[in-house]
């Protein structure tokens, strides 16, 4: 483990998707199998259950299947987290499912993800939900796309479906502005460059699904961000060794900070300059992204939890007429005018609803304007007014300084999840 | 197979970056905060997460251990050796308590355990004592109803979760807030594996109960798994009791922890033997497999 300021990458978050039955389950539970993630009593459950189900062979897609309802009703209802090492990374996976109505639940998977894989059909090709899947991955900021063509084994391993899925999907791609896009020709059922290569594809000659995911390089993604520390909590031991101590705890959300930095405080505007960096006991020369760190500085000013430190170069914006990209999340719906709760980062005050400015419709990617409320599941471009400044990144520059949820006051349920523009 | 200790463990920094943040959330968000404690590994390595994130401070939480009245002994000297070593407020709440008010009724027969009961004397003891949150060290990993669990875990007014209405989870951002009665459970090392927790140990060389490591005890196998013998438990006729060199991988109630046969003394060792093996950590752990959907039902009523 070292803090030398480069982000260790050994950890990958990807999310799936695809429309049900494309195979998603099935290449999930090939990952594991193969690269030996499944333990002999799970892989026991499996039998015993695909017996009992009926199934002619082991069905790898029962591994991943979580909750009694979706095993009674045989689809997966939530985003479910799966986890699996090789000596090379360790994987988080973000399983999200594929229906209509469950739009909220490949955001919430998206939002901490490094990279999208995309299941498609290789008989059917791109489909308006692969539209809708690559519109929220690119949404949500995920730098990396692997469209996963799945069920060649379907097609007779034929390169040129293979090609004209991925010549449509280049569209779509470029449509979207995606900056990194891969294109792998799977079988999941059978393993075909799922870990090992194909014999049957051997017209492709890129790396396998497994290979690409442990070699993608994500350290890039992390940098060129403003320093950004959210303050969760002071730390005061009012001991008598630490006195005078104040600390700052927080984790750090963009860039990097060192001793000696010049930094300033949000809302306030005050000054000072690191005087020390710890983690536990430990004095570190360099606090990198993603680091929960504790910092002192050397003036005495009033920070406390919901303040943004931010480091020399370019300063957070600051405002309470906020326009964002917005997925709704409940049944009820949203309305101009109706009040809410707003937290960004560790920061939390009132909006109102001012105005819904356009609808997205993520099946044809077409704004469509004149909307009066928003349903469960509907992404729209909307803005609200605070009523204390928020301060904050424009999401496409920072996905944790520019994000936000809103939550309702009565029930305490977070409706939404924004992107600030 | 794969040395473990060959696998590289930087991502552990990350885990590690990541509890922390949902510890000093949790810090920021709630009143009545406590630590569940079982002696057990994974509420180990919470305590010593806490420890670090609110460093040169005190940790915020107490620690609180439902106590099945069947346990190790050895686990209770550790737990008291570690609240007073921190500093911290430990509360004790027992099931026999339950039992005796007539809250719960003890299981009968071949496979009793305290395990169900547990929910109702945790549950009581978040009452009586206002706790609004309570910090466990459950993993995802560790069985399929717990893949879909968020850190930050609402309960409603009974205690109960409903797996059909959480909040979602977005970026980093979580939300606390809650009516009075309601509590939260949050899990900040749910994205850790078992494997991730050895070798956090190790790194960070953190002491454990020597139950983790290879010593003699008297054990019994059912269904086959082996269980650690204590007088109180009923064997069936074909069951027989014998010596054996055992450690255990998960510490908690006596009645339904199994144990290991190994001889590892060193955590290198104990870490080896995990890398290598191919049965999950909850394979070992009888009440788990009573039902497929076990977890989920005790979930539900309010389990860890
Ligand atoms: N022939 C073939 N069938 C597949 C392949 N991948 C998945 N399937 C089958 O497609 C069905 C749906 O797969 P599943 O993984 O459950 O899809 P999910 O709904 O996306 O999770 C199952 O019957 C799988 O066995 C593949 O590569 N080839």
């Amino acid at each position: 483990m070292n803090n030398n300021g480069n982000n260790n990458k050994s950890l990958l978050r990807f999310t799936t998707a695809g429309s049900v039955d494309d195979g998603k389950s099935t290449l999930i539970g090939r990952l594991l199998y193969d690269s030996k993630s499944i333990f002999e009593d799970q892989m026991d459950h499996i039998r015993e259950s695909s017996k009992r189900l009926g199934r002619e062979e082991v069905d790898l897609s029962l591994l991943t299947d979580g909750l009694r309802a979706e095993r009674e009703q045989g689809i997966t209802i939530d985003v479910a987290y799966r986890y699996f090492a090789t000596p090379a990374r360790k994987f988080i996976i973000a399983d999200t499912p594929g229906h209509i109505q469950y739009t909220r639940n490949m955001v919430t998977g998206a939002s901490t993800a490094n990279l999208a894989v995309i299941l498609i059909d290789a008989r059917k090709g791109v489909v308006e939900q692969t539209v809708r899947h690559t519109y929220i991955s690119s949404l949500l900021r995920i730098n990396h796309i692997v469209f996963c063509i799945n069920k060649m084994d379907m097609v007779s391993f034929d390169e040129n479906r293979f090609l004209t899925i991925r010549a449509e999907l280049e569209l779509l791609v470029r449509k979207l502005g995606i900056e990194d896009a891969h294109y792998i020709p799977i079988s999941a059922k059978y393993g075909d460059n799922v870990v090992d290569p194909s014999i049957n594809m051997s017209w492709y000659t890129g790396m396998t699904f497994l290979k690409l995911i442990e070699t993608i390089d994500i350290k890039h993604d992390f940098l060129n961000s403003a320093a950004r520390l959210p303050v969760q909590t002071v730390v005061l031991p009012q001991s008598e060794e630490y006195h005078d101590y104040r600390g700052y705890a927080g984790r750090v959300a963009g860039g990097s900070f060192k001793p000696g930095d010049e930094i300033t405080v949000l809302p306030s505007l005050l000054k000072s300059k690191i005087q020390s960096i710890t983690v536990f006991e430990k004095s570190i020369d360099i606090a990198a992204t993603g680091e929960s760190v504790t910092l002192t500085l050397e003036d005495q000013i009033d920070i406390s939890r919901g303040d943004l430190i931010a480091g020399e170069g370019e300063m957070p914006l600051s405002g309470q007429d906020i326009m964002m990209m917005l997925c709704w999340f409940n049944e009820r719906p949203l309305r101009p005018g109706a009040r809410y709760l707003v937290r960004n980062n560790t920061h939390e005050t009132s909006c109102i609803i001012r105005s819904i400015n356009y609808r997205m419709n993520i099946d044809t990617l077409e704004k469509e304007a004149s909307t009066e409320s928003l349903k469960m599941n509907d992404i729209a471009n909307i803005s609200i007014r605070t009523s204390r400044p928020i301060f904050y990144d424009p999401y496409i520059k920072n996905r944790i300084t520019g994000s936000l949820i809103i939550i309702d006051e009565a029930t305490n349920e977070t409706m939404a999840a924004g992107m600030i523009e | 197979m794969k040395s473990a200790l060959q696998i590289n463990n930087e991502h552990l920094k990350e885990l590690e970056d990541e509890a922390i943040f949902v510890m000093r959330e949790v810090a920021a968000q709630f009143e009545k905060k406590v630590i569940l404690f079982s002696g057990g590994k994974d509420s180990i390595v919470l305590v010593h997460l806490a420890k670090k994130a609110f460093w040169p401070a005190r940790m915020p939480f107490s620690l609180l251990h439902i106590d099945t009245g069947h346990n190790f002994e050895e686990t209770i000297t550790f737990r008291d050796d570690l609240a007073r070593e921190l500093n911290v407020e430990l509360l004790v709440r027992y099931v026999q308590d339950s039992i005796d008010d007539g809250r719960v009724s003890e299981e009968k027969g071949i496979n009793a355990s305290r395990n169900k009961a547990q929910s109702v004397t945790l549950l009581d003891a978040i009452e009586e004592l206002n706790i609004d949150v309570a910090i466990g060290g459950g993993r995802r990993d560790e069985e399929k109803a717990r893949a879909k669990e968020r850190f930050f875990s609402h309960r409603n007014e009974f205690g109960h979760w409903d797996p059909k209405n959480q909040r979602p989870e977005l970026w980093n951002i979580f939300n606390g807030r809650k009516n009075v009665g309601e509590h939260f459970r949050v899990f900040p090392i749910s994205n850790w594996t078992e494997l991730d927790v050895w070798q956090y140990i190790l790194n960070e060389k953190i002491k454990l109960p020597s139950l983790y490591y290879s010593h003699r005890r008297l054990v019994f196998k059912r269904n086959d798994v082996y269980l650690a013998w204590a007088p109180f438990m009923q064997l069936k006729p074909t069951e027989e009791v014998f010596e054996a060199d055992v450690r255990c991988r998960t510490i908690g109630d006596i009645t339904c922890t199994g144990v290991s046969l190994s001889e590892a003394n060193t955590l290198e060792q104990v870490i080896s033997e995990i890398a290598a093996t191919r049965v999950t950590e909850r394979g070992g752990r009888y009440d788990d497999r009573r039902s497929e959907a076990a977890m989920e039902d005790r979930k539900k009523v309010g389990y860890f």
